[in-house]
C-alpha cells in the first residue's frame, strides 16, 4: 500500500486545527484536564508532549516499517509501540531532570504519565493505519503535539481568567466549568474541519 | 515455530537497545563531576561525587545525619540547613515541615540531590556519629517477643551518653530487597565502650525486628551507626520520674546503671515505673529489684496491668501504669526537689503518661520522652 497523497504543510495545518488530537479525537485528556490549571506547567507539559510525539512518531515509522512490518508481527506492534513510548519518556525525564530542575519537579508525576497519554499512542496507531510516510509521520507526529500544546495552552488560559471570575455557579466550579470549556474548545476547532481535511 | 520466536525475540531486542540508550544516556547525563560541599561555614569541607542525594553523599564521607528510614523521605529526621540556592521545596519534602523551616531553607537531606557546590549546616555532634562492625556476642530471649542482643564492637569503640541510640543496618533478607536502618536505644553502660546491647522487641510485620528475632545469629557481623538523640539524664536535683513498657526498658537500664557505676547526679532521686500486662511480659525484675534494694535512691515499682492468679506470688502493684504512676506522684514520692520525667515507650503509653504527670503539676518542658513509632 502507498502512502496517502498529503503534502506536509496541510497535513502539519490539519494535525494542529482540523484533527486536533485533543479536541477533534480527544486522546490525552487526563493530563490535559488536570494540569492546565497552572500557565507555565501546560507550558512545559506541552513542550515535552510535543517533543515525545514528534520523537516517537519518527522511532516509530522506522520499526514498523522496518522491523514490524518485515518480520509479519504486526500483532504486537501495539507493545512494541509501548515499549518505544516508555524508553523516549525516561529519556526525556533524564534529560529534563538535568537540565531544568524546577520544570522537573513542577511536572511532578504527568511526566512519567506522558508514558500512558493515549495521545502519543493514539498518534502512532493513526499513523500505521493511515500509511504514512516518514516524512509525513514526522510532520504528523510534531504537528500533533503542537496541537495538543496549543489546546493545553488555551485552556490554561480559558481556566485563568475564568478562576478570577466569581459569577461561576458553585456547583460547575473546577471540573464541571472545564468539560464544557472544553466542549466549546471542540466545537470550534471542528468548525475548521471542511477547510482541510486529512486521512 | 520461527513464527513463536521472531515476535519475542523483536520485542526483546526493542527493549534492549532502549535499554542500553537510557543506560549510555544515564551515564552520561548523571556524571555530575566533583562537587564541593562545605560544612559550618567552611568548617569541614568535602570533595564528592556529584549527582546522588546529599544524606548517601555525607554517609559516604563518614557524616551520618539521623535517618529512621534510610533515605525513603518517610521518616522526615534527616533535616538540614542548606545555604545554597537549591531550587523550591519538593512534594516530598514539604509534608516534614513547618512554615519557618520553609523560610529558613530547611531541607531532608534525602531528597535534596548534590548538583553544584553546596554549603550547609549540621549540629556539630554529628561529626561524632560513626558508623560501626560489631560482632552478636549474644542473643537472648528476656520474654517471649523481647530478645537482647549484645555486640561487640569491632575498633575503637563507641562514646556515648546514656540514653541515647543507634541505628542497626538491616541487609536485604527473604523478600525485603532493599537494606534498612532502625533505630534502637543502648541498654549498655556507656562505660564499657566496646560492647552495646540493644533491647528488641518483635513487631509482627517489621522488617528489622523480623531480623533479628528469626535471622540473626551468634557470631553473624552487623553494622551500626550512631550514637544519636537527646534522650539523657539532665543534671539539675529534680528528682527523675521514669516510667517505661516493654523494650522501653533501654534508655534506663543504661542510665541507672550508669548512675550506678559512677555516682553521676549524686543528688538525683530515682523513681523507676514499669508497666507490663503479664508477669510473662516483665524482665529484669530480679536484677533491678535487687539495685533498689541495695542503692538507697533508686525505687523500683514493677506494676501488671492484669491481675495476676494467687499462685502467681506477684508482690508488685497491679493496675495499669498511668494509675500507678498517678497513685505515687499524689503523696508516696517526696516532692520538694521537684519532678523531672523520663518516659521511652509506644506513643499510646507515653501520651498517657504525659496527661497524668501534668495533672500532677509537672511542668511540660520537664518531661522529657524517645517514642518509638
Amino acid at each position: 500500500m502507498n502512502a496517502p497523497d498529503v503534502s506536509l504543510l496541510p497535513l502539519f495545518l490539519a494535525s494542529i486545527l482540523t484533527s486536533n488530537i485533543l479536541l477533534a479525537n480527544f486522546l490525552g485528556t487526563c493530563s490535559f484536564i488536570s494540569i492546565s490549571k497552572d500557565f507555565k506547567s501546560s507550558m512545559g507539559l506541552g513542550l515535552a508532549v510535543t517533543m515525545v510525539i514528534g520523537i516517537c512518531s519518527a522511532i516509530c515509522w522506522v520499526v514498523l516499517n522496518y522491523l514490524i512490518k518485515p518480520l509479519g508481527i504486526e500483532y504486537l506492534s501495539f507493545i512494541i509501540f509501548i515499549i518505544v513510548i516508555a524508553g523516549v519518556v525516561q529519556m526525556l525525564e533524564m534529560i529534563i531532570d538535568r537540565f531544568s530542575p524546577s520544570l522537573y519537579m513542577a511536572l511532578g508525576i504527568f511526566l512519567p504519565l506522558i508514558t500512558v497519554n493515549c495521545a502519543v499512542l493514539g498518534v502512532i496507531l493513526f499513523l500505521q493505519i493511515r500509511n504514512y510516510n516518514f516524512l509525513q509521520s514526522v510532520v504528523f507526529g510534531f504537528g500533533s503535539g503542537a496541537g495538543w500544546w496549543l489546546s493545553i495552552m488555551l485552556l490554561a488560559a480559558i481556566r485563568t481568567k475564568l478562576d478570577k471570575n466569581n459569577a461561576i455557579p458553585a456547583g460547575l466550579k473546577g471540573t464541571g466549568i472545564t468539560l464544557i470549556t472544553i466542549g466549546f474548545m471542540a466545537m470550534a476547532f471542528i468548525g475548521f474541519s471542511g477547510m482541510i481535511a486529512v486521512q | 515455530m520461527s513464527q513463536i520466536l521472531t515476535g519475542p525475540l523483536a520485542v526483546a531486542g526493542v527493549s534492549t537497545i532502549l535499554a542500553l540508550v537510557i543506560a549510555i544516556l544515564d551515564k552520561f547525563l548523571n556524571n555530575y563531576g566533583d562537587m564541593e560541599v562545605s560544612i559550618n561555614s567552611g568548617k569541614k569541607k568535602l570533595t564528592v561525587k556529584g549527582g546522588s542525594p546529599l544524606l548517601g553523599t555525607l554517609a559516604a564521607e563518614g557524616i551520618f545525619v539521623p535517618s529512621a528510614c534510610g533515605g525513603r523521605g518517610s521518616c522526615g529526621a534527616c533535616k538540614c540547613k542548606v545555604l545554597t540556592d537549591v531550587g523550591p521545596h519538593l512534594p516530598t519534602e514539604l509534608p516534614y515541615m513547618i512554615p519557618k523551616e520553609i523560610e529558613q531553607n530547611i531541607r531532608l537531606a534525602c531528597q535534596i540531590k548534590v548538583r553544584q557546590n553546596l554549603e550547609i549546616e549540621l549540629p556539630e555532634e554529628l561529626f561524632s556519629i560513626k558508623k560501626f562492625k560489631a560482632k552478636v556476642e549474644s542473643l537472648k530471649d528476656l520474654t517471649y517477643d523481647i530478645k537482647e542482643l549484645y555486640l561487640a564492637l569491632e575498633d575503637q569503640g563507641i562514646e556515648f551518653q546514656a540514653g541515647q541510640y543507634l541505628q542497626l543496618v538491616v541487609p536485604p533478607y527473604g523478600d525485603i530487597t532493599e537494606s534498612t536502618q532502625r533505630a534502637y536505644s543502648m541498654s549498655s553502660r556507656p562505660s564499657d565502650k566496646k560492647h552495646v546491647e540493644l533491647l528488641i522487641r518483635l513487631v509482627p510485620g517489621g522488617i528489622a525486628t523480623t531480623w533479628v528475632h528469626k535471622h540473626l545469629k551468634q557470631g553473624d557481623t552487623v553494622e551500626v551507626v550512631g550514637p544519636f538523640g537527646e534522650f539523657q539524664i539532665h543534671d539539675t536535683p529534680a528528682t527523675m520520674i521514669c516510667v517505661a513498657g516493654g523494650s522501653g526498658m533501654a534508655p534506663f537500664k543504661s542510665m541507672l546503671h550508669h548512675m550506678h557505676e559512677t555516682g553521676a547526679f549524686p543528688e538525683k532521686e530515682i523513681w523507676y515505673f514499669f508497666g507490663a500486662r503479664t508477669q510473662k511480659d516483665i524482665f529484669y525484675l530480679d536484677e533491678l529489684s535487687k539495685l533498689s534494694s541495695t542503692w538507697p535512691r533508686f525505687h523500683f515499682v514493677p506494676a501488671l496491668s492484669e491481675q495476676p492468679t494467687p499462685e502467681e506470688g506477684w508482690q508488685g502493684e497491679v493496675g495499669l501504669i498511668t494509675d500507678v504512676l498517678d497513685r505515687y506522684l499524689q503523696g508516696k514520692i517526696d516532692k520538694s526537689k521537684g519532678f523531672e520525667g523520663y518516659l521511652c515507650g509506644s506513643p499510646g503509653m507515653i501520651n498517657a503518661c504525659i496527661n497524668v504527670m501534668k495533672k500532677n503539676a509537672m511542668a511540660e518542658d520537664k518531661i522529657y520522652f524517645d517514642k518509638f513509632a
